[in-house]
């Protein structure tokens, strides 16, 4: 189909676009191009993004799918184009007809684009590999144990040594197993304050530095996923700055949050990592604003019954899929960076760390599109979320930023 | 930040923590239990103040004594109490502890006494009731987890203000195990609130929660030089399951370095009170020569906790 979308302002940060009042057309599913209709286009369907902001679908490194059908219908809802799903399901993602299954069943639905990463090891015990070959044939884009630790070095080791041999990039979340298994919190005022068991900074440097090592040792391409504390950052971007293949991200609800909003114990300020001090927040802030850090959602659909509950036995996590635009324009505003490198962060930064030719308008580029209009107020009630997951800390609290169309593979699917 | 503890005059409605109450408030509770005392010297040991009113003690987690001076303080109250151990038994069976206060207040509760292993359960609770528009129904945390038990604070700081009268000019030691303490989390916001200008956490790092300074506290890890010239001395009750990770070696290596003994005591000022909140450990954290010494004020302290809860719980359910 041709489509032409017109009077918006293009904003293609891969490339250092941004024009006003401008035209973008799709031919065959692909960007055709911008400004001028290429020779011959006689488009079928127009859309007016007078006022709106025309930018590549966003992609999103991290988002749990519960219910597929609901969480991929919020994925676009929020400007979501493509979808990294954690291999954390129930099964776990260790199998390659699971794999298989789950690319399908996101074809069928047929909104966004699903990118599953496969379990590094099988049931994600961090004990025995899984078929990661057949994984990757399957769809997997990278390997990963989402959350869940490899307490045996060892087996990480080799772990990072096979999928180098294959250069498949491996996803982890530095975290110390033994300690952070009894922690709910930072360790820091809060905890102390409210008695809750404290996760301390160490639980993610040692993590990152253990990684950093093997990584050097290896060659295998790592990104490092949500990193929630200065200290790791400063030891990831060294390893960068020594030239190691690594890369990382944070969760958006880390740029914007810390300890101190657990207040009472709010079960919505329970994350994974924890949320931790003003100074955390700066450097990861800091990080995302230099383009060293991806910034991802980490979308965790939590029924409400496992938020009602005592602190210490919340489910960690918040929905992300359709906050990740408004919630990133906040950080940007805040933090006094540009709309474009604030973009940069969800559609081309994520796509470099895939590997993937996405993220991007420029022309012969998939039609992956994200219309929304920079100015638009909305509140965020349970109402408002397409997503099972009703579960945030920004329940009741005004958003800016509210997408208009998507479009996946040149099709409107929102 | 509103203060799920205060309704909208600012009156105490919850009892959760002693962290964030004004001072007027805490002064309030110890003078309403000082005039209590003489109810329980009383041949008629009522008063009326609850008649008619159902206290319901929900203890999630095992607690015979503290439980005990809940229903005294009730019944002498004229409350009717009814006693709910609950302990793992229900969340076994499915049902959630908002689906059993649910319940609760279809028996027409008015003040539920809340004990529960988790930090923060009391908090829920309270909330949940504002959030149903049961603003008649008032909770008194009996401690949460390692967060806080306020009543044992509050009768910690009856029983200092009845030996030291004024808190401006004391020096107050709390030692042990303070990581995993209500008692010493309480202790410690109802001090630093009523004005005691030295307020001392003793104990090995292990035992001590991180930024305990950003509580106005100063840490000692040798416990001779931080009990010198104080007032009042606090210890804590170690648990046995203390022993068994890497916190601690042994119990004897414990007392050896933090076992409150005579000579120890002699460091402190000659008219310091020792206090524990109960049940004490012999020969782990205090010797027996100083728990049942001259100094000791361990059991005026049960007897003033019981006219602090009947305080606390006419304050609230008045409001």
């Amino acid at each position: 189909m041709n489509i032409e979308i017109k009077n918006g302002r293009v904003i293609d940060p891969k490339f250092a676009v941004d024009r006003e009042n401008t035209s973008l057309f799709i031919v065959d599913r692909q960007i055709a191009a911008l400004g001028t209709a290429p020779a011959g286009f006689v488009a079928e369907q127009t859309i007016d993004a007078a006022g709106c902001i025309v930018c590549p679908g966003l992609i999103d490194l991290g988002a749990r799918l519960n219910s597929i059908e609901a969480e991929l219908a919020a994925a676009v809802a929020g400007g979501v184009t493509s979808v990294v799903v954690p291999p954390d399901a129930d099964p776990p993602l260790d199998e390659p007809e699971l794999a298989d299954r789950l690319v399908h069943r996101g074809e069928e639905i047929g909104k966004a684009r699903v990118l599953p990463l496969g379990a590094l090891t099988l049931g994600l015990k961090g004990e025995r590999l899984s078929e990661l070959a057949g994984l990757k044939k399957a769809g997997c884009v990278a390997f990963s144990q989402a959350k869940a630790p490899v307490v045996d070095t060892e087996a990480l080791l080799r772990a990072l040594e096979y999928a180098a041999s294959f250069d498949f990039p491996v996803f982890l979340h530095p975290q110390d197993h033994w300690l952070s298994r009894n922690g709910i919190a930072h360790d820091g005022e809060v905890s102390a304050r409210l008695g809750l068991a404290g996760i301390p900074v160490a639980a993610e440097t040692i993590a990152i530095a253990t990684i950093v090592q093997l990584v050097r040792d290896t060659g295998c391409r790592v990104h490092l996923t949500r990193l929630s504390s200065a200290a790791g950052v400063a030891l990831a971007k060294a390893a960068i700055g020594e030239g190691l293949p690594l890369s990382f991200d944070v969760g958006v609800h880390h740029l914007l949050l810390t300890e101190n909003d657990i207040g009472f114990f709010n079960t919505h300020a329970r994350f994974a990592p924890p949320l931790r001090t003003h100074d955390d927040r700066a450097a990861l802030s800091a990080a995302a604003a230099a383009g060293d850090a991806a910034i991802c959602s980490d979308h965790t659909p939590v029924g409400a019954d496992d938020k009602l509950v005592p602190f210490a036995e919340a489910k960690p996590g918040a929905t992300g899929l359709e906050v990740l635009l408004p919630l990133t324009l906040k950080w940007a505003e805040q933090a006094g960076v540009g709309l474009a490198d604030a973009l940069a962060r969800i559609t081309c930064a994520p796509a470099a760390i895939l590997g993937l030719e996405a993220g991007t308008l420029a022309v012969g580029a998939a039609a992956d599109v994200c219309i929304f209009d920079p100015a638009a107020n909305w509140t965020l009630t349970p109402d408002a979320l397409r997503s099972r997951g009703k579960n945030s800390p920004w329940l009741g609290y005004p958003m800016t930023g509210q997408v208009w169309r998507t479009l996946v593979d040149g099709r409107v699917v929102y | 930040m509103h203060n799920p503890q205060l309704n909208d005059n600012g009156e105490l409605t919850h009892l959760l923590s002693t962290e964030g109450l004004p001072r007027a408030i805490l002064t309030q509770i110890l003078d309403t239990a000082e005039s209590f005392m003489e109810v329980s010297a009383r041949e008629v040991k009522k008063v009326p103040l609850l008649r008619g009113k159902s206290v319901f003690n929900l203890f999630f987690e095992n607690s015979t004594r503290t439980r005990t001076t809940f229903e005294i303080a009730a019944k002498r109250l004229s409350a009717d109490v009814i006693n709910l151990d609950i302990g793992r038994s229900s969340t076994a069976k499915g049902e959630t502890l908002l689906d059993t206060i649910d319940n609760l207040c279809a028996m027409h509760a008015n003040l539920f006494v809340v004990r529960h292993a988790s930090s923060g359960a009391p908090y829920l609770i309270a909330e949940h009731l504002r959030r149903i528009g049961r603003d008649d129904i008032h909770v008194v945390n009996a401690g949460d987890g390692r967060h806080a038990h306020p009543t044992q604070g509050l009768l910690d700081m009856y029983t200092i203000r009845h030996y030291k009268q004024d808190f401006s000019n004391l020096r107050v030691a709390i030692v042990g195990d303070i990581l995993h303490s209500r008692v010493a989390r309480s202790d410690i916001h109802a001090l630093t609130t009523l004005g005691v200008p030295e307020v001392r956490a003793i104990g090995p790092e292990t035992l001590l929660p991180k930024h305990l300074d950003k509580l106005g506290v100063h840490v000692f890890h040798d416990m001779e030089a931080g009990l010198k010239d104080c007032d009042v001395v606090i210890m804590l009750r170690l648990q046995n399951e203390r022993m068994t990770g890497a916190l601690l070696p042994s119990a004897g290596e414990y007392f050896r370095h933090y076992g409150l003994t005579p000579q120890k005591l002699a460091l402190a000022k000659p008219d310091a009170i020792v206090m524990h909140p109960g049940p004490m450990n012999r020969g782990v954290e205090i010797h027996s020569a100083v728990a049942d010494g001259a100094q000791a004020v361990i059991l005026p302290q049960v007897t003033f906790g019981i006219a602090v809860r009947m305080a606390v719980m006419s304050i609230v359910a008045g409001n």
